[in-house]
């Protein structure tokens, strides 16, 4: 039987002398100190360099690199936690590090039902996520409130806009780690970051008229709600 | 438990304090109820807390439609040391659905009213903080109430699409 030995990276008979590691090693140092011209240094740049748009590279480390919100509703955060956990593992994606705060996080994943009254609290977490923000409604409650189909719940489509559903009662870890798949191709292709642009809701936009604004700091005052910075505590009231 | 002898022989007791307190007595599946009137519901409890039953673990209410009075409120109560289990049932009508709260006996009751309150719309008359507990506060109607609607999205499978087709107009 024949053996064959060879140097580790050596071109072999007929390969393109591009593909040779020790050739390209070679080609850096030779442009690094500047002997490199004419069609040789066109052939280095045509080999080392990758031409993009700014928004497609940005895109690409936005999906590669996610804060999802710490924040669990129901069951289906049990199945979250699993995601995050070793056996399905979404360091692997660059999606592990969860934000306590819904200011830092970028990822909102709504796993549970959302009843009437939670709707709003739901809602306004949403709000004072900073762009670009994205939402994936986890299980068969958020999505269509599934097998508690009454009065006491809302679909989470109802108050929120949401980018992907995961479908399942709960969702299997898998499924999610897909639906998350899903969400990154979908980061990485679409242009507008904002959900407004990508939703068709510019526009729509909330602003309090003054007297609401009255109305509220009149009535958080009344059980007790002081602006920040106020560490006294108590007004004149 | 008391049995049915035992039961009988606490409503006597009652009814000697206050012959209108108890309006009836039902034993079935070895449990024992006392009917109270509602307006003497507090002196019921406050005479069987004296006689021992010194823990409410549960305060719930119960639609009996179309039974009328329609709305039942009962008080499961507990006595710790002999490990004895006794209910209250007081029923009221939906047309008036008034009680008198035992908040200031049992503190522990305060959110179990408010529960009633909130899904059937019993008022505990005297409670503290007579407010919704789980639905939010400008909710209207008692949901757990047999005639309010179950409410909810239409949704439709290919398997129920015949039957259930219109369930939700």
């Amino acid at each position: 039987m024949e053996v064959k030995r060879e140097v580790l990276g050596s071109s072999l008979p007929g390969m393109d002398p591009k593909h040779d590691f020790r050739a390209r090693q070679l080609a850096a140092r030779d442009m690094l100190r500047g002997d490199l011209e004419g069609e040789a240094l066109e052939q280095y740049v045509r080999d080392s360099v990758l031409t993009t748009t700014v928004d497609k590279a940005v895109a690409w480390a936005r999906g590669n690199s996610f804060f999802p919100l710490t924040f669990g509703l129901a069951c289906c955060a049990m199945e979250w936690m699993h995601v995050i956990a070793s056996r399905v593992d979404l360091a692997r994606f660059g999606w592990e590090a969860s934000r306590a705060s819904p200011r830092q996080a970028d990822l909102i994943i709504l796993s549970g039902r959302v009843s009437v009254k939670m709707a709003p609290v739901v809602r306004r977490i949403w709000d004072q996520m900073l762009e670009p923000k994205y939402a994936i409604s986890m299980g068969a409650c958020c999505s269509s409130t599934g097998v508690f189909n009454n009065y006491a719940l809302v679909a989470s489509d109802k108050f929120m806009p949401i980018d992907v559903h995961v479908p399942g009662c709960p969702p299997r870890p898998e499924a999610v780690a897909h639906g998350i798949i899903r969400l990154r191709e979908k980061i990485q292709a679409t242009e507008k970051p904002g959900w407004r642009e990508r939703y068709d809701a510019v526009g729509t936009e909330e602003i309090l008229s003054e007297e609401t604004i009255a109305r509220q700091s009149a009535a958080d005052a009344a059980i007790g709600v002081f602006p920040g910075g106020d560490t006294a505590g108590v007004t004149g009231a | 438990m008391p049995d049915a002898t035992g039961l009988e022989l606490i409503a006597h007791e009652l009814r000697d304090g206050n012959a209108e307190a108890v309006l009836g007595t039902e034993f079935a599946r070895d449990r024992a109820v006392i009917l109270a009137a509602p307006e003497h519901v507090r002196f019921v409890i406050r005479s069987l807390m004296d006689k021992g039953y010194t823990f409410i673990p549960s305060v719930h209410g119960v639609d009996y439609y179309p039974e009328e009075p329609r709305l039942g409120v009962l008080y499961e109560m507990m006595d710790m040391r002999e490990v004895d289990r006794i209910s209250v049932k007081a029923r009221v009508s939906t047309e008036d659905p008034r009680i008198p709260s035992i908040t200031d006996l049992f503190p522990g009751a305060n959110f179990d009213e408010r529960e009633v309150y909130d899904m059937f719309g019993v008022v505990f008359e005297g409670h503290p903080d007579m407010r919704r507990i789980l639905m939010p506060e400008d909710f209207e109607g008692y949901p757990q109430r047999r005639d309010y609607p179950l409410g909810g999205e239409p949704v439709l499978f290919t398997y129920n699409e015949e039957k259930n087709y219109g369930r939700w107009q």
